[in-house]
């Protein structure tokens, strides 16, 4: 079969499996976006307090802080997948919380991944918006914590930019959700757990089917978000 | 400044739009996963199965873990890996229950005290399988001998699982009656390619490579359809497969685990061995694959002296 057969052939069952809202492609997107959501969501909870406490903290080590965060951005994600596997094994130090193969682990491994990530984008952010702003806020009369939310408001757009790179780090990854999920059906499989799987057993046509949905997915988000980060005219 | 209190409204407004839509993704994976309580978070009241990837692959275990799961009210995780990875996982406490098929290994991890007790199951046979045309000419010899006309001819590939699996354990064992060294003769062949993975993974790689390989009968007949692979040479002692199932003992693996917890896990794990040994499920067993397939993919045995051959 030729290559531009394949890809009509997956084209074709990618549109089947969502018309049909197919139940196991159905339970695997959801899982793909409640994960990624999940760990997204806690990560900028941890990223936009500490990121904002490290710009705007002076201590020495500060730049070197900044430059191992960044290096962190190219983490493999199964080493991240061993480090976290290791902690949490049930014969691990972590290995009584029984979390072993299950989307728990799941969204903690996404977590360790995407930190880094979210950590240093908003620094960036944070960074590049002129130091006018907190101080003319600050000639205003306002505390040293109100000039910094200042600061933050004006940098939403670049913090939004963090959360979406995070997300799409996050849904696209496989080496965290194997490792840490095993790929059980209905249980900690992932759209592209899923499409690994039937990708070397051969079912080709479902796995790039796959592959078409899950770009779906990341671009349907992606525009729900973009929308959100407008600037009102 | 007059637009800042207007855009506070505007970004709350967004933020609660976001936070809802997150809000519902969460409640949606976690509802669609069925069961009580805590069980979605953590893994205490689930049981954990790895199994060889002939029994997942065929779809077996597919086949069987609804019914158990409605028998007895449990929720059971499969994690299809080799045989070699479910002793590991074992010896670590991840998984409760192993079915494999790799008898030195499972005697070895029953001594070692790891498992509570082996019981055999079912079984079938292993089969070379190669291209149609099989152009080393190895059709119906006996499996040593096919093997050592490969090396000799040198010229075919042959694909191993790579994996320390039942199957890999196997093959090592008929390079050995063929009179091979397998770490000097084999392993750095030129045409010995690894699959380092599962049994469907490493026919699919054959069929790509027109090469050899070692496969157990049920997962060769359950994807023959999508491979252009022949089987060649099915007899010979050497050739028999046979599958267990082990529970692991907790008290050596675990031994800080929660009274609590143990005493479910040790249920739950002597129920599955009860269910898979069970006359109704041996029935099952024994018919799996017949309508598909026209024959079927498993002979049940469980209770039953081990076959020989």
């Amino acid at each position: 079969m030729h290559w531009y057969n394949e890809i009509w052939n997956a084209l074709v069952e990618a549109l089947r499996l969502i018309v049909t809202l197919d139940p196991e492609v159905v339970d695997i997107a959801r899982r793909s976006l409640a994960i990624s959501a999940a760990s997204c969501l806690i990560c900028f909870l941890i990223s936009l307090p500490l990121g904002s406490l490290i710009h705007f903290s002076r201590f020495p080590g500060k730049s070197l802080l900044i430059s191992t965060i960044q290096t962190l951005y190219s983490m493999p994600t199964v080493a991240v997948g061993l480090i976290v596997w290791l902690a949490f094994s049930s014969s691990g130090p972590l290995g009584s919380l029984s979390v072993m193969f299950t989307p728990t682990l799941m969204v903690i491994g996404q977590v360790v991944l995407i930190t880094p990530v979210m950590l240093g984008l908003v620094i960036s952010a944070l960074n590049a918006i002129d130091k006018a702003v907190p101080e003319t806020a600050t000639a205003l009369g306002a505390s040293r914590f109100q000039a910094s939310l200042r600061t933050i408001g004006e940098a939403r757009f670049g913090v939004m930019t963090a959360v979406v790179m995070g997300f799409g780090r996050a849904i696209a990854e496989v080496g965290v959700s194997q490792m840490l999920g095993g790929n059980i059906a209905f249980y900690t499989r992932t759209l592209t757990t899923a499409m690994m799987r039937e990708t070397y057993i051969g079912n080709r046509d479902l796995a790039m089917a796959l592959g078409i949905i899950l770009i779906a997915l990341a671009l349907a988000v992606n525009i729900v978000l973009n929308r959100l980060q407008q600037r009102r005219q | 400044m007059k637009s800042s209190s207007k855009s506070l409204v505007d970004v709350a407004r967004r933020s609660i739009i976001l936070a809802t839509v997150i809000l519902l993704a969460l409640v949606s994976v976690f509802s669609g996963c069925a069961s009580s309580g805590w069980s979605v978070l953590t893994a205490q009241n689930r049981l954990r199965v790895a199994t060889t990837t002939s029994l997942y692959d065929t779809g077996l275990w597919g086949y069987l873990e609804p019914m158990f799961e409605e028998k007895y009210d449990v929720e059971v995780d499969v994690i299809s890996v080799g045989s070699g990875i479910a002793f590991d996982w074992g010896k670590r406490g991840d998984v409760d229950v192993i079915t494999i098929h790799s008898k030195a290994k499972e005697l070895q991890f029953i001594d070692q005290g790891y498992g509570v007790e082996r019981f055999i199951f079912a079984y079938n046979h292993f089969i070379i399988v190669g291209p149609a045309d099989d152009p080393v000419g190895i059709k119906d010899l006996a499996p040593e001998a096919a093997f050592q006309k490969i090396l000799e001819t040198g010229t075919t590939k042959f694909v191993t699982r790579g994996d320390d699996s039942g199957t890999h354990v196997k093959e090592q064992a008929i390079w050995k009656a063929a009179g091979y060294d397998y770490a000097n003769d084999i392993e750095t062949a030129s045409w010995y390619v690894d699959a380092s993975g599962g049994m469907g993974q490493t026919l699919e790689m054959a069929s790509e490579l027109n090469a050899y390989t070692l496969s157990d009968i049920g997962t060769f007949l359950a994807y023959q359809s999508g491979l252009n692979l022949a089987s060649l040479v099915e007899g010979g002692a050497i050739m028999l497969n046979v599958y267990s199932v082990i529970a692991i003992n907790r008290d050596k693996v675990l031994p800080n685990e929660l009274a609590e917890t143990k005493a479910w896990k040790v249920k739950a794990a002597n129920n599955m061995v009860t269910f898979l040994t069970s006359p109704e499920i041996q029935k099952l067993i024994g018919e799996y694959g017949v309508k598909d397939y026209g024959q079927p993919l498993f002979i049940p045995c469980a209770g039953q002296t081990e076959p020989t051959e």
